[in-house]
């Protein structure tokens, strides 16, 4: 087990790399430069290529890429913002924690919501308790983050006076883009997760745990659940990756600042380091939570973790 | 209530199956009557959706919750009606006095638990007062009775081969010494070599604990092997019953018997193919108004088709047949065995 997870870790480097050459290469092919960005429409041509060559962003993308690579490696320097000339690492650090207590604020209550719905409507299928919170899970999957943010904004904001509409001063601050955020995701893991529970109760084994004279909430929650929940926790991790990297639509809507709106709003000026920094970051994030996933899976299911405890190197 | 003397430890009489969803009604069992003597096993034969497993399920009532009905009939166990009993009392019967082995020993573990606690979760659910180390004193005990070294109790179940998990599931069934085992076609899914050793056991198992047994297969020499009284089903009815010997040493038979003993490959004979029963079991979601054999059977007569037979008794032999109710003991309407 300790094997893999070193694996695991190992295997970030080559993500790394991986990543940052997409982006690298991407950014090299999108029109525009740091320099007419920064000096404005009316600038010289010839002011703005001097700006540009003063950044080094003239030389041809490998040679960027490597030199990027080795700053990063030899020195741990994330290189200077083009557009604030501060230290890349100082300006998106406090903004990635920022959209990371965002992601687990949304994807805790994306599983603590959905999670005991999607039970309770697996174990009272065609109940009410089934029929009623489904219905409301399809819409609520079918709703765009952005267009309960502004609901929200508008109902509790506008109308009602109760949240506060953009900051990140108080707890109240975080409730509406939290929420706005998780109920989608929730939606999901409660469809998810009652897919996922009926197929587990009508399984064998559930049967032979009925037979030996096991009561209904023994079944369900001892025998059924456990299996249940491990394409749920696949599950839930994706979502974590994806609120990391999608809160930007809270971000903007909400005026918090994350790193997503950070990014963002980088493109537009082509700052190359902060937006590669930034990519950096929320990849090894998400590899993250995936070895987390999987360390999950093997203390669940003991099939996999012989499975770890036999991979050798 | 008729029913004063308890000498048989099940008796179902007239028991009516359903599975009912939006589409369709399926007709699992339809009038089913079962007696197993105390200490006897009683062996259920028919061919695959003859309702031989929904019939066992009736008797621990797990039929599915959604689809599944008992329409009418009782069942007697021990001389109580199991049907009259709440959900509560039957948690207190089913593993305890009432215990099944299922089919398929792959999927009918908890992978993701060690075998060792789920045979522990059965001995301490119906005995609460026992202390831990009696409990795992219990399992141990349970697994050597199957032939497994204690010591694996902390191994899960992907850990062991088909036949050992088979053996698991018989020792959690038998952990709390049941007074009536449902075996539900156990060795089915058991290669030939495996199949004879888990039979063995269940039958030397079953003589040490002096339990009741109900052994459901389609494998009329297992039930040569094991079963002191054989019933044979078709499409949800009890078409023949008897003892052991009433089916195989017996002259008169119901010409579907007839024909589940021609389908068996005889080595004396040669013969270039198998000879099965021509047709299929009738859709049990629309049944003949009469005989539910009467399609495919050899015998047909008009009556057949009109109205379900009567059972015509001799001895402990009972047979559901025009052949034999219209005049019994001629045997020039019998079916004799071997001129098919």
């Amino acid at each position: 087990m300790y094997r893999y997870v070193i694996k695991r870790l190992l295997f970030l480097i080559p993500t790394i790399l991986g990543v940052t050459l997409i982006i690298y290469a991407v950014m090299s092919i999108t029109p525009g430069d740091p320099g007419r960005a920064m000096l404005g429409t009316s600038a010289l041509q010839a002011d703005v290529d001097a700006y540009n060559a003063a950044l080094g962003y003239n030389l041809p993308f490998p040679i960027k890429y490597f030199n990027y690579v080795k700053a990063m490696v030899i020195d741990q320097d994330f290189g200077f913002s083009y557009l604030t000339k501060q230290p890349v690492f100082d300006e998106i650090w406090p903004r990635f924690l920022e959209t990371l207590k965002l992601a687990f604020l949304g994807v805790f209550i994306a599983a603590s919501v959905g999670i005991p719905f999607g039970i309770y409507a697996a174990v009272k299928q065609y109940s009410l308790w089934d029929t009623v919170p489904s219905l409301v899970a399809f819409f609520m999957a079918a709703f765009p983050s952005f267009v309960l943010g502004l609901l929200f904004l508008y109902f509790f904001s506008l109308k009602l006076n109760l949240l506060p509409s953009y900051g990140i001063g108080s707890f109240e601050h975080y409730i509406m883009p939290a929420l706005a955020i998780s109920i989608p995701p929730a939606a999901q893991n409660m469809r998810f997760t009652k897919s996922s529970m009926l197929e587990a109760i009508r399984q064998d084994y559930v049967r032979t745990a009925r037979a030996k004279g096991a009561a209904e909430r023994t079944v369900v929650w001892k025998h059924a659940l456990r299996n249940a929940l491990l394409p749920v926790v696949t599950q839930i991790g994706l979502s974590l990756g994806v609120l990391i990297a999608g809160a930007v639509v809270a971000e903007k809507i909400f005026s918090i600042p994350g790193i997503g709106s950070l990014i963002v709003d980088r493109i537009a000026y082509k700052d190359e380091p902060v937006i590669i920094a930034g990519t950096i970051l929320i990849s090894i994030c998400f590899t993250l939570v995936m070895l987390l996933v999987d360390i999950i899976y093997a203390f669940v299911d003991p099939r996999i973790r012989a499975k770890y405890s036999n991979t050798k190197g | 209530m008729a029913h004063t003397e308890i000498q048989n430890i099940l008796e179902i009489r007239d028991l009516k199956v359903i599975y009912k969803t939006d589409l369709e009604v399926v007709e699992a069992v339809n009038g089913l009557d079962l007696t197993i003597g105390k200490g006897k096993t009683l062996g259920l034969v028919g061919e695959t959706g003859a309702g031989k497993t929904t019939t066992a399920l009736s008797i621990l009532k797990l039929l599915p919750s959604i689809t599944g009905r008992i329409l009418q009939g009782e069942i007697y166990f021990d001389g109580e009606d199991i049907l009259k009993k709440s959900e509560h009392d039957m948690q207190s019967v089913r593993g305890n006095r009432i215990s099944m082995v299922f089919q398929d020993p792959m999927t009918s573990l908890n992978p993701v638990l060690t075998v060792g606690d789920q045979i522990a979760e059965a001995v301490q659910l119906h005995n609460p007062d026992m202390s831990k180390e009696q409990i795992n004193e219990r399992v141990a005990a349970t697994l050597n009775m199957v032939g497994i070294m204690p010591s694996r109790s902390g191994d899960y179940p992907h850990q062991f081969s088909g036949g050992m998990k088979q053996r698991v599931v018989i020792a959690m069934a038998l952990s709390c010494e049941p007074e009536l085992l449902i075996a539900d076609e156990p060795t089915t899914a058991l290669d030939v070599t495996i199949q004879a050793q888990v039979l063995t056991m269940i039958r030397e198992l079953r003589d040490r604990l002096g339990t009741s047994m109900l052994m459901i297969t389609h494998d009329l020499g297992i039930v040569a092997q094991t079963c002191d009284d054989v019933a044979v089903m078709y499409s949800g009815i009890i078409i023949e019953a008897g003892t052991a010997e009433d089916i195989f040493l017996g002259d008169k038979h119901h010409p579907y018997t007839v024909g589940l003993f021609n389908s068996i490959p005889n080595l004396d004979i040669k013969s270039d193919r198998l000879n099965p029963i021509t047709g299929l079991m009738p859709d049990p979601t629309n049944l003949p108004k009469g005989c539910v054999f009467a399609p495919r059977c050899n015998h047909q007569m008009e009556i057949c088709l009109e109205a379900r037979p009567g059972v015509f008794e001799e001895g402990t032999h009972k047979i559901r047949c025009y052949l034999f109710s219209e005049a019994a003991g001629n045997s020039k309407a019998g079916v004799d065995l071997n001129a098919e």
